[in-house]
């Protein structure tokens, strides 16, 4: 895997031009804009206010007054996916957020360091790895307490050799290049190297990552709030959602229904995303 | 070979040393006082002093370290609190649920993924290729226990053809092994195709590429048939990164193990874990923990074994 610099590859506007013409590109940005709009409009504006309970309206079917029906607690399903949908995107993007702050300053550094510092760190990567974001959440919340916040930092744990590991591939592949050496011959530091032509040129391999990670947030967090090591109620979480769906799944299917399709759009949305920002970004990365 | 399998197997033991030393710390040196949180805020001293002297918590922590260490290694992993049972005990006893489920889901994602995989593959561009892609893409992005709840509303409430949750136990006998295979059906089902789908996007890839290499146009210019080309020629090179994503999902499939016994109230080691967190029995949340983790390394040592193996070429790298 070799990486062109941005300043040599094709200018901006061809890569514009190649993303409207990407049709994988296209459908992420409408699915993902449209989930994005929605969690937006939850903060200024739901249906109904779902802090609000009516014992009278509870588990009723599709109706005018309540396009999603209502749960258990008579709450407006719509209003809750809604709300749903701007939990799940902040826990993954804060935890994507965890990966990029300490995985691509050690990734970076294992790449310009190289010898023990990279052994080392490959090492610790290893070692988080065997620790999926479940089971860090088990231990955080064996200790802690149940809440949102263990979901976070449990993916964001996992993000962290993830993004660490393909900011070093991606710099590794860039020092034996002729425009580094360049600048190391110039004098300058391998800090202010990687800060000015390392990090301008791993930004495309970052945001394919990212997307990536994006998605696999949203599925972590849900099922961790599924089994209860997430979000709590009463936030509505998707996750939560369909942990009180499954004990009424005879009585009231469709609250299942919602905030599953929910999760799967998402989900879908940010991997077509991210299936075509690697193919506008890097051809050479592209899948055959 | 040997010196690669003997770099390989010590940087496994080096992993899975480090992450004891991640769990032990996690669970026994950064609460503080673990029997405190065991015992809740309103805990009688006397109390406290007993389950302390228990667990050995006056002694400093690197002797209790390599205690815990010594013991999980001889097979002794410490009393659970609450159900006063040795916790090696309940574990087999879950184990017999949990193993049996992942490798019926792992075994299914295969035998579904690779074959479409393949299929897609060979049919490169058309139609049959853009329809199992466009099945495969929807399949990752959707989670394992919704698609649980899914098969248990369809195949349990509407079709009452499999038995919704629980877990009868293996019993003695064929017919007792029979009720108890078909409880694990739906969860194997609901683990098993959503992994199939990233799987079969990966065998698909590594199969396209395989196809346009020059050997493959040299074998169907010699005038092998197709088939043979297809499932002897090209397969067994672009097995090789299918099996490298099949060990790293294992770490997954083990995750979803956990939550897909919560949808089918499985007694597995996802029950035990989760009831030993709601009774804060850190014993047994420390001992599952580390035995999920150890399983999960000693796994990507197989499989970077068995990748050597497969491609002698790697032998020296890294």
């Amino acid at each position: 895997m070799s990486l062109d610099p941005v300043s040599s590859s094709v200018p901006e506007r061809h890569v514009l031009l190649k993303a409207l013409g990407n049709r994988s590109f296209l459908a992420g940005v409408i699915i993902t804009g449209f989930i994005a709009a929605v969690a937006l409009l939850s903060f200024v504006w739901t249906p109904y206010d779902i802090t609000r309970l009516e014992v009278s309206e509870r588990m009723q079917g599709l109706s005018l007054a309540h396009p999603f029906g209502t749960d258990h607690l008579g709450r407006d399903i719509l209003s809750m996916v809604m709300i749903g949908a701007r939990n799940s995107i902040a826990v993954a993007l804060v935890a994507i957020g965890i990966g990029i702050v300490i995985g691509v300053p050690l990734g970076t550094w294992a790449a310009a360091r190289g010898g023990l510092a990279d052994d080392v760190l490959m090492r610790v990567n290893d070692v988080i790895f065997a620790f999926p974001s479940l089971i860090s959440a088990v231990i955080i919340t064996a200790i802690f307490g149940p809440g949102a916040i263990n979901a976070i930092i449990a993916i964001g744990i996992f993000n962290v050799p993830v993004f660490a590991r393909v900011a070093r591939a991606g710099a590794l592949s860039l020092w034996p290049r002729e425009f580094i050496l360049a600048a190391r011959a110039a004098g300058k530091s391998r800090v202010l190297i990687t800060i000015e032509h390392i990090l301008p040129n791993i930004m495309s391999l970052l945001l394919v990552q990212g997307t990536i990670q994006f998605a696999l947030g949203i599925l972590a967090e849900a099922g961790l709030s599924y089994v209860g090591l997430g979000t709590q109620p009463p936030m509505a979480s998707w996750g939560r959602m369909l942990f009180d769906a499954q004990t009424r799944l005879v009585v009231a299917p469709h609250l299942a229904l919602f905030p599953g399709l929910a999760i799967v759009i998402t989900v879908l949305g940010l991997n077509l995303l991210g299936d075509g920002l690697r193919d506008v970004l890097d051809p050479r990365l592209r899948r055959a | 070979m040997i010196a690669y399998l003997a770099k390989r197997l010590s940087i496994g033991l080096l992993t899975l040393l480090l992450a004891s030393v991640v769990v032990f710390l996690a669970l026994e040196v950064l609460p503080g006082d673990p029997a405190r949180i065991m015992l809740g805020m309103n805990a009688s001293p006397e109390a406290l002093e007993a389950l302390r002297t228990q667990m050995g918590l006056d002694h400093p922590p690197l002797l209790r370290y390599l205690a815990w260490l010594t013991g999980m290694l001889s097979g002794d992993f410490g009393n659970s609190y609450t159900y006063s049972l040795p916790v090696i005990e309940l574990v087999l006893e879950r184990m017999a649920v949990s193993l049996p489920l992942a490798f019926i889901a792992l075994s299914l994602s295969t035998l579904i993924a690779v074959p479409v995989g393949i299929f897609a593959a060979a049919r490169h561009g058309r139609a049959a290729d853009t329809l199992a892609m466009g099945a495969a893409q929807l399949g990752v992005a959707v989670p394992n226990f919704w698609f649980a709840l899914l098969l248990v509303y369809v195949f349990a409430v509407g079709l009452q053809i499999v038995p919704a949750g629980g877990f009868p136990g293996w019993g003695d006998g064929w017919g007792e092994h029979w009720q108890a295979l078909r409880a694990l059906i739906l969860p194997a089902i609901a683990l098993a195709l959503p992994q199939a789908a990233i799987l079969a996007r990966i065998t698909r890839s590594a199969m396209v590429e395989v196809l346009g290499e020059d050997y493959i146009r040299t074998a169907r210019a010699k005038g092998l048939p197709w088939r043979i080309v297809l499932w002897r020629h090209a397969l067994r090179n672009a097995l090789i990164p299918v099996l490298t994503i099949l060990g790293l999902q294992f770490a997954f499939l083990l995750a979803g193990t956990i939550i897909i016994e919560n949808v089918f109230y499985l007694p597995g080691l996802g029950r035990l874990i989760f009831q030993a967190i709601g009774q804060r029995d850190l014993i047994v949340v420390e001992s599952v923990v580390m035995l999920l983790v150890a399983t999960i390394i000693l796994i990507n040592l197989l499989v970077d074994i068995c990748y050597a193996i497969a491609d002698p070429r790697l032998r020296g790298a890294r």
